[in-house]
């Protein structure tokens, strides 16, 4: 019977003509094209401020009253710079522990829980050894947040590494646990006996703070985040190490053929990761809200996602993405005084990663004329 | 005038700058076996592609009985009933035999019990007319290879092709199952079907075709009729030159033992025993060929030796010390290098350029890095040397190693692991998909490590290959070694018996 | 009443959530693609349902605007992954990032705002004798119902018919499938576009049953559970729906524990689904690590037609 149907089919001549029902150009894929050009992230924040904007207008507001507040806020002041540069110190902490992750595909979003428990190792020495002198505190507490957030790094690793589980579900997963952790010493064993029964642990004394930069709320969490970028800049430009998270990143059977253990690699990356996003949760208690309570991070964790993708996991790219976004949120809140949720700044993000990764890979397709 | 069913005139097609096609004519007749001969890499599963829709033409017409047709997509040539089973099968191993078959059928939208029994039935029915034979009911995954291949034929069969076009069939067959093919072939024909069969293998060529088009280098260079012509003329249209059949003469080899493995028992991924009890040896400045059909546990001896593997039972011996564990920089360190089956999967990064790719095995050594930092000066010095006496074009050395050609890919990779004067090769299809003159040029390497006293265990599919280059072959079937020959013995017939499993002239009489 | 028969009724009641969730998941991971913006396409629907819900006191409005926004995020992630071919990941990532900011933006206004009803619910009295099954069965709200229709149709249409054969197809071996005539993007954008429409319905039964007011974040990481579900349900509608009526139960064991007076803090009790979900998947991982998970083969891995091989 297929055979019938075969010559039956054959016999009926030209099949069918499609062109009118073509577009006159088509995006064809250029697989030569590797190398995003310089200018794609610029467009996309361009392109994430014009949606917005789109928005913005629909709320009855003027979109360039709105940018032109989010901008003077965040950099028009002295005040509103070391504001912004306060709030770059977690970002960029945060944003260079995901881009050592992202090198070689751990996909580690779990930067929020791992700083959430940093802070809260920190807070415990505090709790715990009160009368510690200066440097001994902040030294222990320095340990404690490092130690904690590689720790709940290595959650996310083991299950990956052991169990083949993917770390996205799990990263985030824990960071539900953190947060709900911190709820409990909040509200429960570490909450100010003074505090009027709010929230919170009580307040640090200065032998528990960073100290500050002059007069202002710069804290030297700033210096740790620069040596951090430094030390991240030659380890991976210079070291073997740095060439194998290189290796892993572009090829992982490649890698396990040259005798690299890819395993081994996963869990040091998450190590890393996690501990620089716990050092940015023990600045953050430390330097900046001198005491442990709710909201200790606006989001820090996810914002530096987008932060490292943004400055393409480049660490000097980073200290620039760090500072915009941190320009970003404090441009947020500034905007509230308007009547304006400052959860903008939230949708901006969003809205820049949508456009990033559209823009990392439109500009790999060229058009061509006819069908 | 006579009308064919298929004719292609003045096919041009170009991957970028490379051009696979070049002004290519071709036709075939209703009712006959059309051979497409040529070498890897002529250009032949390009221009059937290009007639089965998977690729589109950048220049040329396709006539199918004598009209003019559009193809833009496998679903055009289907409806002109032109049907392609394709080298890498296209098949969803997940799904049933029937299930792949019937796939992309839209008449009926409900499946209940009735309807597959039904199709069962009559996609067996179909399969009985050509004489093939394979569970309908069974996924893909359980099938074996020549079990797939038959349901990719019945597949085409099924959605009524009458031009059915086989992409290298028989590569993946063992003798026996050639002859099946061979005889479902001519089932075919006498329906009145063109059968359009693509290789590179004479014999199997002047064996069962009809007409005989010869293409070399994306160009057409004749087409012949079977019986008026001969191998040798095949041949030398293929080649392009007098190929020289014989063998070279050569020393016998009596270095001392190198590689000695016993007994070796592995499991591979699904908990299959994918080496039972396997055992070979290698010498000082020799090189031994392991022959088999694909799948026989060629990729696990070599993910063995090369560390990437470990083992159940048996006893590694290299270079006079038992091997302890599978470790794969243990291997690098004790002087193993390996040339793995897929090139740009597991040999080299696309995306990183020739530095980082030389470096893949020795960026550990003193040589190229000190107290954990990469000497990166010395290292490009050393990286512009190798690049230029292994004669590898790429236009820096910057330049991701995925815009190479496939000549050059593997002289990058052949340099990496030559370099360091390795004891042993374990090199697995190493030509496979180059052109010939990148392929003379991995057998001359291959040579020279045999003058400078290293071992090579070389894995191919290609029997003449193994037949040219080795020492001894052993014929891998089932996990074990089942047989031996040496250069001046080995017996194509024989090697290709054993490759199916069968031991000696008495076994295959049974 | 007893013990159990409560626990499932609030096991189903949190669980329907989860199961339009997973089955919206499955859909999309069957297609081969990846679904990683649950968390805010579930907040782009339970948003949107509260605003149109408020505006309009039409509950069915309310849902068409919110499965309809969220279909026009679904085709955004369609055309990034399949027409783009831009990282899955991270396009899902983004997803989850927008929508919770945007949500957040959307209903700043409504923000603790009571909703004006409630989903109407089917009384089956003739269902009231039977023990258990009675109360259990006697009265669900009408997107419970849904989602039980929609398992079955689900089912059936993955195992049953031409449209699912073409789905496994599609998510197994996308190059077979085109091979073979199927429209290969055509379908992809289709049930990535429909797994959207589930995941904010789930979003929007979440607002309407669990928390009967729009809060910022509301969902809590449950889209991130689905998401972790769909493996753990294997890729099956069936089995969907055990496995988050399972959550489901987990989800109000702690709050259960607590009136109940449990000395164990609330906090705990809340982590028990995250640290459930971590420990199931490195289960599965650990019975599977030898044989296929039955993950979509394509998985994540973008499909491009004239590649040479």
């Amino acid at each position: 019977m297929s055979q019938e149907k075969a010559s039956g089919r054959a016999l009926s001549g030209p099949v069918k003509q499609t062109s009118g029902g073509r577009l006159p150009w088509r995006l064809e894929y250029d697989s030569s094209r590797i190398r995003t050009p310089w200018w794609t992230p610029i467009v996309s924040v361009a392109l994430a401020l014009v949606l917005c904007a789109i928005f913005i207008y629909a709320n009855g507001m003027s979109p360039v009253t709105v940018y032109s507040k989010m901008f003077k806020g965040a950099f028009g002041t002295s005040y509103g710079i070391t504001e912004t540069l306060v709030k770059a110190i977690p970002l960029l902490l945060c944003g260079l522990g995901i881009a050592v992750a992202y090198r070689i595909s751990v996909w580690n979003i779990g930067a929020e829980g791992q700083l959430t428990v940093g802070a809260m190792a920190a807070t415990a020495v505090t709790v715990y050894f009160p009368n510690l002198p200066g440097f001994w505190s902040i030294l222990l507490m320095l340990i404690f947040g490092v130690a904690a957030g590689a720790f709940w790094g290595l959650l996310t690793a083991i299950p990956k590494t052991h169990f083949g589980v993917n770390e996205l579900i799990t990263s985030l997963m824990l960071n539900y646990v953190a947060l709900l952790a911190l709820d409990y010493v909040v509200f429960g064993p570490w909450k100010d006996p003074n505090g009027f029964n709010m929230p919170g642990s009580p307040v640090f004394t200065d032998a528990q703070s960073l100290p500050v930069l002059g007069a202002t709320r710069l804290h030297i969490g700033l210096i740790f985040a620069l040596v951090a970028v430094v030390i991240y800049y030659l380890m991976v430009r210079f070291t073997r190490w740095g060439y194998e998270l290189r290796l892993i990143g572009a090829n992982q059977t490649a890698a396990r053929y040259a005798g690299i253990h890819i395993k081994r690699h996963i869990i040091i990356v998450m190590l890393i990761s996690g501990g620089l996003a716990g050092l940015a949760g023990m600045a953050e208690v430390s330097g900046v809200s001198h005491k442990l309570m709710q909201g200790i991070s606006p989001g820090y964790g996810y914002t530096a996602i987008i932060v490292a993708w943004l400055a393409k996991l480049n660490p000097l790219g980073l200290v620039v993405t760090s500072v915009l976004f941190g320009g970003l949120i404090v441009g947020g809140f500034s905007v509230q005084t308007i009547g304006l949720p400052s959860s903008i700044s939230e949708m901006l993000q969003g809205a820049i990663l949508f456009f990033l990764i559209a823009g990392d890979m439109v500009t790999r397709f060229r058009i061509r004329r006819g069908a | 005038m006579q009308e064919y069913s298929v004719e292609m005139r003045g096919i041009v097609k170009r991957f970028g700058s490379v051009t696979a096609s070049d002004q290519v004519d071709f036709s075939a007749n209703a009712g006959e076996i059309h051979a497409l001969l040529g070498e890897n890499g002529a250009g032949k599963s390009t221009v059937m592609s290009m007639l089965s829709g998977v690729y589109r033409a950048d220049e040329g017409e396709i006539l199918i009985h004598g009209k003019p047709a559009k193809i833009r997509s496998p679903k055009d040539a289907a409806m002109l009933g032109v049907g392609m089973v394709f080298q890498n099968f296209r098949l969803v191993q997940t799904l049933t035999a029937a299930e792949n078959i019937v796939l992309g059928e839209k008449s009926s939208f409900w499946r209940g019990r009735n309807w597959i029994k039904n199709k069962h039935k009559e996609i067996e029915e179909l399969a009985e007319r050509f004489g093939l034979k394979f569970p309908v009911d069974r996924p893909i995954w359980q099938l074996s290879v020549g079990e797939q291949q038959r349901v990719e034929i019945v597949k085409t069969l099924y959605r009524g092709a009458d031009i059915i076009i086989l992409d290298e069939p028989t590569s993946v067959l063992t003798p026996g199952e050639v002859e099946g093919l061979f005889s479902t072939l001519r089932r075919m024909k006498q329906e009145g079907k063109t059968v359009i069969m693509t290789t590179h293998k004479m014999k199997e060529v002047m064996a069962s075709s009809d007409r005989i088009s010869v293409m070399r280098k994306g160009k057409m260079i004749a087409t012949l009729v079977t019986k008026d012509t001969d191998e040798r003329e095949v041949a030398r249209l293929m080649v392009g030159r007098e190929v020289v059949i014989e063998r070279q003469e050569r020393e016998a080899t009596e270095g001392e033992e190198l590689l000695n493995v016993k007994n070796l028992s592995v499991y591979a991924d699904h908990g299959r025993k994918a080496l039972d009890g396997l055992s070979l040896s290698v010498r000082k400045g020799e090189i031994v060929g392991v022959a088999g059909v694909a799948g026989n546990g060629q990729k696990e001896l070599a993910e063995v030796l090369t560390g990437l593997r470990t083992w159940r039972e048996g006893e590694i011996i290299f270079d006079g010390s038992p091997v302890k564990t599978a470790s794969v920089r243990g291997a690098i360190d004790s002087g193993i290098s390996h040339v793995p089956e897929n090139r740009m999967k597991s040999g080299l990064a696309g995306r990183l350029g020739s530095v980082d790719n030389l470096l893949f095995k020795s960026y550990r050594s003193e040589e190229h890095s000190t107290f954990g930092f990469l000497k990166a000066a010395k290292n490009r010095i050393w990286s512009e040397e190798l690049v230029r006496k292994f004669d590898v074009k790429t236009p820096e050395l910057d330049t991701p190693v995925q815009q190479l050609s496939g000549g050059n890919q593997q002289k990058l990779l052949f340099a990496r692991e030559v370099t360091h004067r390795p004891k042993l090769m374990v090199a697995v299809h190493p030509t496979q998909g180059l052109d010939v003159g990148a392929t003379a040029g991995v057998h001359e390497l291959l040579m020279e490590l045999r003058a400078s006293e290293s071992g090579v265990l070389l894995i191919s599919e290609d029997l003449d290959e193994l037949l040219q280059l080795s020492d001894r072959i052993l014929v891998i079937y089932n996990g074990a070694i089942i047989g031996e020959e040496t250069h001046e013995t080995a017996d194509r017939e024989r090697i290709g018996l054993m490759m199916a499993g069968i031991r000696s002239r008495e076994e295959s009489m049974v | 009443m007893d013990f159990v028969t409560p626990l499932l009724i609030a096991a189903i009641s949190a669980g329907t959530p989860l199961l339009l969730a997973t089955l919206g998941g499955i859909l999309n991971e069957r297609a081969g693609i990846l679904q990683l913006g649950a968390e805010g396409l579930m907040l782009m629907g339970a948003v949107t349902t509260c605003i149109v819900f408020i505006r309009t006191e039409n509950l069915g409005v309310a849902l068409l605007a919110s499965v309809g926004v969220t279909a026009l995020f679904g085709l955004i992630h369609a055309f990034l992954c399949i027409t783009l071919r831009a990282n899955q990941t991270m396009s899902g990532l983004a997803m989850t990032l927008f929508g919770s900011g945007f949500s957040a933006y959307l209903g700043k206004s409504i923000s603790g705002n009571p909703l004006p009803g409630v989903l109407p619910r089917l009384h089956l009295d003739f269902l009231k004798p039977v023990p258990v099954i009675g109360d259990i069965f006697g009265n669900l709200d009408v997107l419970t119902w849904l989602s039980f229709v929609l398992v079955i149709v689900l089912h059936l249409l993955i195992h049953r018919t031409s449209w699912g054969l073409h789905l496994r197809a599609v998510g197994d071996s996308p190059a077979t499938a085109d091979v073979m005539g199927v429209h290969v993007r055509l379908i992809r954008y289709g049930y990535v576009t429909i797994g959207a429409m589930l995941i904010g319905l789930a979003g929007a039964d979440m607002v309407l049953t669990v928390a009967p007011t729009w809060n910022e974040g509301l969902t809590a990481g449950r889209g991130w559970i689905a998401v972790g579900l769909v493996i753990f349900a294997r890729w099956n509608p069936v089995r969907a729906l055990l496995c988050a009526y399972f959550f489901g139960a987990l989800d109000s064991l702690g709050f259960r524990m607590q009136l109940l007076g449990s000395a164990i803090p609330p906090y705990f009790l809340k982590m028990i689904p995250y640290v459930v979900t971590i420990l199931v998947l490195m289960y599965l991982g650990y019975r599977n690590r030898n044989k296929p998970s039955g993950t979509p083969e394509s998985l994540g891995v973008p499909y491009v037609r004239e590649q040479r091989f």
